[in-house]
């Protein structure tokens, strides 16, 4: 048993499967309604604490409008989730793209299109993305678009060099010489090689994004409101941290939990890919 | 060697150029920036107070010559007046850079202090429990929301504890080595520096093993050497190479994780300057933050690859 869990990342597994479910089966688990006030009930402790108000109904507590934390988290999960597979799709897919055309083709493309990368790696992002979002307002497409901006430069590179090893192989220059497009060779061929490696930034690259995202609701540049958001959830909250601890640690730890399931995961999946990328 | 410098140099400057116009040119998008002196629905400005306004924040001309203006004087380090309340935006920064300074330089120190011990002992001692703690520090450094990370922070030495003060930077009238002030640096500091720190753990620890997994390591413990003299004349100095290099970059990811910090300790830095100008829809004092902070990244970052020139010759530099 225990040589499972320390093969497989079990736990990690579980906590996003349970992500998944939370974010698809939203309305027929949420104990109560995530936006409805309450203010007879505002800030009811966690069910095991110690107090006449505390009750199982609240299980998490409420926040300083009477609405339950766990409900809120549940219907964060939905939204969060929204948005990362959103802009991590989004970006992964810009990002292969690119990095497929500039490794194939190489010459002044590629060296205008790894120029940029570069520019963009060192450009602080977070600033970047407040000032865009100021300007074209808080939305939950502007968001989106936003946080794949911030994502798609960590594909281009790895597909790059991939694609650089497999165009160089002979079952390409093999299909080339069976007259296949130079599309076709890229699709066909190419892509299923760098499938894995797209797979593992997608992977390693989602807790960032969560962070981010967390980080951005946080200051009020990130999921818009009403739209439930576990980062706006500790800003809101942040005032009664001496009256009610409970509303801003749980909407954390589960952003923490989260993030660093998603990190086990991508380092698992990049051991298997590829043993030398391996951080001993 | 000197072409490398010299051409990750322009690569810099450009990247730095193109940043100016994205930021720029955003900002002006953001709307007239005159409307701001005119509450909306409220009492209007008469036109000769808009012509005298534009005149005086050069609206009235077309917007490539205004970014050439703004970026000519900015060169010369005038930074404009703030849309709020018209003073310096230069003197504004001034004024601001110091606490952050204090606290970035604070953070740096035990993002290294911690990260760097941490990983050579996790390395040497593999599968042991010190292992596992420092695993679990870098685990939780790596993922928990920095935001979130001070306010539990709050929640445990300041409000339960009572053990530390927060809200501002501490008094003004006294240096900040004395305990008076020092204090109020404790917990921002280990806020901001957790993440970085938990980046140099991982790096050093793997690092550390691929070292201690070579040859000569083994040849010199073979010899009968002190197992320390291996660990830190031998092992260390050729594993700290690449985490040193990478302490620059992690330097600069202070930038973003200041902008937070800042705001929840009410420290009176650059980063809350910034926050503050993105709410108030002050285009000068944003640019120019925005401005001044890119700048301080593109340079750690030059650095980064100064120092990856200098500490490590195999590199090629074409």
């Amino acid at each position: 048993m225990i040589e499972v869990l320390r093969r497989y990342p079990v736990i990690p597994a579980l906590i996003i499967a349970l992500l998944l479910f939370t974010a698809v089966a939203e309305q027929w688990i949420l104990p109560h309604n995530p936006e409805r006030a309450d203010l007879r009930v505002r800030h009811t402790p966690p069910f095991w604490m110690d107090h006449e108000d505390a009750s199982i109904s609240y299980f998490l507590g409420t926040d300083a409008l009477g609405r339950d934390i766990l409900s809120k988290i549940i219907a964060g999960a939905r939204v969060t989730v929204l948005v990362v597979v959103a802009a991590v799709g989004t970006g992964i897919i810009v990002g292969t793209t690119v990095g497929l055309v500039s490794g194939f083709f190489g010459g002044i493309v590629d060296d205008v299109v790894m120029r940029i990368v570069d520019a963009w790696n060192i450009l602080p992002g977070l600033l970047i993305i407040l000032v865009v979002v100021l300007v074209l307002g808080q939305g939950l497409w502007t968001l989106i678009g936003v946080l794949a901006m911030i994502s798609w430069p960590g594909a281009v590179r790895l597909v790059r060099a991939e694609t650089l090893s497999l165009k160089s192989r002979e079952y390409v220059s093999l299909a080339r010489v069976a007259g296949a497009s130079n599309t076709r060779i890229m699709i066909r061929h190419i892509l299923p090689g760098v499938v894995n490696i797209v797979i593992v930034t997608a992977t390693l690259g989602t807790g960032n994004i969560i962070l981010t995202e967390a980080a951005l609701s946080f200051l009020g540049a990130g999921i818009p409101p009403p739209e439930p958001s576990w980062g706006r959830m500790i800003s809101e909250e942040r005032q009664y941290i001496d009256a009610a601890w409970w509303t801003s640690l749980f909407p954390g730890l589960v952003i923490a939990m989260v993030v660093m399931s998603g990190n086990f995961l991508g380092d698992w999946f990049r051991d298997r890919v590829d043993p030398t990328l391996r951080q001993l | 060697m000197r072409r490398y410098l010299i051409r990750k140099l322009i690569f810099a400057i450009i990247t730095l150029l193109a940043a100016t116009m994205f930021v720029f040119g955003l900002s002006r998008m953001a709307g007239d920036p005159l409307l701001l002196f005119a509450k909306p629905g409220g009492y209007g400005m008469s036109p000769e107070r808009v012509e005298q306004l534009s005149q005086k924040l050069g609206l009235d001309k077309p917007l490539v010559v205004q970014y050439l203006v703004w970026l000519g004087r900015v060169l010369t380090g005038d930074f404009g007046d703030t849309i709020v309340s018209e003073t310096s935006v230069r003197k504004l920064i001034w004024e601001r850079a110091a606490p952050t300074m204090q606290l970035a330089v604070a953070s740096f120190i035990l993002a290294i202090l911690m990260g760097v011990p941490l990983g050579v002992i996790s390395a040497v001692k593999r599968g042991s429990l010190s292992d596992y703690v420092s695993r679990t520090i870098a685990l939780v450094g790596q993922a928990a929301p920095i935001f979130w990370v001070c306010i539990m922070a709050i929640l445990l030495f300041a409000v339960t504890l009572d053990w530390l003060p927060v809200g501002t930077a501490g008094p003004d009238d006294v240096p900040f080595w004395t305990w008076a002030k020092f204090k109020y640096l404790v917990m921002p500091a280990f806020a901001l520096g957790w993440g970085p720190a938990a980046a140099l753990l991982r790096l050093t620890r793997s690092a550390m093993l691929e070292v201690l997994d070579s040859e000569y390591v083994t040849l010199a413990r073979a010899k009968g050497t002190n197992y320390n003299i291996v660990i830190w004349k031998h092992a260390f100095r050729n594993a700290i190479l690449q985490p040193l290099t990478t302490s620059a970059i992690v330097l600069a990811s202070f930038v973003t994780g200041a902008v937070v910090v800042e705001r929840i300790f009410a420290w009176p830095g650059v980063g809350q300057l910034m926050t503050d100008a993105v709410w108030n829809n002050d285009f000068p004092t944003l640019t120019s933050t925005v401005l001044v902070f890119t700048a301080i990244f593109v340079a750690t970052n030059f650095l980064a690859d100064m120092l990856y020139g200098v500490l490590n010759p195999v590199i090629r530099y074409d």
